[in-house]
């Protein structure tokens, strides 16, 4: 059997559509959103919150709540507070980013350990943290949850992307012209809420970053215009997500570090390219 | 017509005062210059008048005619612009951004309107260039741009000038004059006292309070030129 007959033969099973389905979905939402991230300096803000939601999920694991009633207002709040910190003081910011991710690692493992009715521990910690066989597993309900917040977030960027884009490049400039920069930093910590327990099912909680980091890194290094910069970041997120699933469902290896690994390729071809791309005008 | 007016003014950061007792009025046409030490309240004052800041006492009072948000502002350069992949013409356009409200893309007319500012300050070669690969002055001329597509009658500067060599700088008064010429009211922070003398036609002098507001005439029959200057070079600035 070829390589395309294979991959036709497991598109067959609703699950790997599924996880096609939202994969894609998530891909897209995280790599517009981390444009933004990446150039307001937010990229550890993201990392730090995608440690919050773990141990949000723990505690939602534990007390048998759903994501969307624990887990996601939990990371909102989060958020919310973190870039309002971020705002005043740097220095805070910076070191309550590292307590705050270190602190709910912790706690998440320690309740899982004390609480868990689950006979596998082991294994629950490291499906969250992982994401190895969550997106494997997804119901309907799951997946129409997911389109509808990944579209939601594309609207938003999309109806506001000349003000985002103002907000993210000068904030003093959008603030002089009436537009109410605290909100849509407030809308903006929000969205990271959302995408990140999202995201979380796709990759787990610990690789959350790659995702959002990394398609926005490689499409900065090739592209001169912000409008580029976005429309390529989501191009790359989602081919490397696509590709890491059918790769990881053709050779066994788990998702969520097959399409970091993936990502991870992606940004050495895009630098390659930007050197070739700077050697080419030189000469 | 008058602008605007500050009543007795206190203005600063965190309930602290930088610089108390301001009191002068702005009318259109004008191009008044506000310079003073570092550190003697110049871009607070600017940015309360902007509404970036909330005055500690007294009040700003707009004329009823004039929309606030409609007020260009050309503010310091950030850290994080050095790197920010952005083309001169999305910066030029963010400028429109108080006309937009909830519609997602720029109009025809705005995109003639941005045209017709790009061409006015000859930087239309650079309109698909990088703006982090621009020098200085260039980099300027295109906030410029950006600070007239929002306003057609009133500009605020924050040290325009701050890093750029001496022919482009020479280069950017020589627009800033023909803008107020052809009506624009000008407000800015300059700590080129020559070209302020050459050009600006009311100075505010700051110093913790307000020492003078006026025409330059008296400014400089009052002595604070000559003053000023002084303190400056003693400290090796100028």
């Amino acid at each position: 059997m070829n390589i395309l007959e294979e991959i036709a033969y497991y598109l067959s099973f609703d699950f790997v559509k599924y996880a096609l389905i939202v994969g894609t979905l998530i891909s897209l939402a995280c790599a517009i959103l981390g444009v933004t991230l990446v150039l307001k300096k937010y990229a550890m803000i993201g990392d730090g919150l995608s440690h919050v939601a773990f141990g949000a999920l723990s505690l939602a694991m534990v007390l048998t709540i759903a994501d969307l009633y624990l887990t996601m207002p939990l990371t909102i709040i989060v958020a919310i507070l973190l870039i309002r910190l971020s705002t005043k003081s740097k220095v805070k910011s910076d070191s309550a980013i590292a307590m705050l991710s270190v602190g709910s690692l912790a706690f998440g493992y320690f309740i899982l350990n004390l609480f868990s009715t689950s006979a596998n521990i082991s294994g629950d910690v490291c499906t969250t943290l992982f994401g190895s066989i969550s997106i494997l597993t997804l119901t309907q309900v799951e997946v129409w949850v997911s389109i509808i917040l990944t579209i939601l977030v594309l609207a938003f960027f999309i109806i506001f992307h000349n003000k985002i884009f103002a907000v993210t490049f000068d904030e003093n400039f959008s603030k002089a012209t009436g537009i109410q920069t605290n909100k849509y930093n407030n809308v903006l910590a929000f969205i990271i809420g959302i995408v990140i327990v999202l995201a979380m099912k796709l990759v787990g909680a610990l690789l959350i970053s790659a995702l959002v980091v990394f398609p926005a890194i490689s499409a900065i290094r090739i592209c001169k215009s912000y409008k580029m910069v976005i429309i390529f970041a989501c191009i790359i997120g989602v081919i490397n997500s696509v590709v890491g699933i059918l790769l990881a469902i053709l050779i066994g290896t788990p998702v969520g570090a097959t399409i970091v690994i993936i990502d991870i390729l992606a940004y050495f071809c895009c630098w390659a390219l930007e050197n070739i791309i700077k050697k080419s005008k030189a000469a | 017509m008058k602008i605007f007016e500050c009543i007795n003014l206190n203005i600063g950061y965190d309930h602290k005062s930088v610089c108390s007792g301001i009191s002068f009025e702005l009318n259109k046409g004008d191009y008044a210059c506000v310079v003073g030490e570092n550190g003697s309240g110049k871009s607070t004052l600017i940015k309360t008048i902007l509404g970036l800041e909330n005055p500690l006492s007294g009040k700003i009072v707009f004329d009823k005619n004039f929309n606030r948000k409609g007020i260009g502002y050309l503010p310091q350069q950030t850290e994080l612009q050095k790197d920010f992949p952005a083309i001169v013409e999305e910066v030029v356009m963010m400028g429109f951004l108080n006309n937009i409200k909830l519609r997602p893309f720029y109009s025809k007319t705005e995109k003639a309107k941005a045209k017709d500012i790009i061409n006015a300050l000859c930087i239309e070669q650079l309109k698909l260039k990088p703006f982090r690969e621009l020098s200085g002055g260039q980099q300027q001329r295109v906030l410029l741009a950006r600070a007239l597509c929002a306003t057609n009658e009133f500009i605020v500067l924050d040290e325009p000038t701050a890093g750029m060599d001496t022919k482009s700088t020479i280069a950017f008064y020589k627009i800033l004059k023909d803008l107020n010429k052809k009506g624009l009211t000008i407000l800015m922070i300059s700590h080129n006292i020559d070209k302020v003398l050459e050009n600006a036609t009311h100075i505010i002098l700051l110093n913790s309070t307000m020492e003078f507001a006026g025409t330059k005439e008296k400014f400089l029959k009052d002595g604070h030129a000559s003053s000023f200057k002084l303190n400056s070079r003693k400290k090796g600035k100028v």
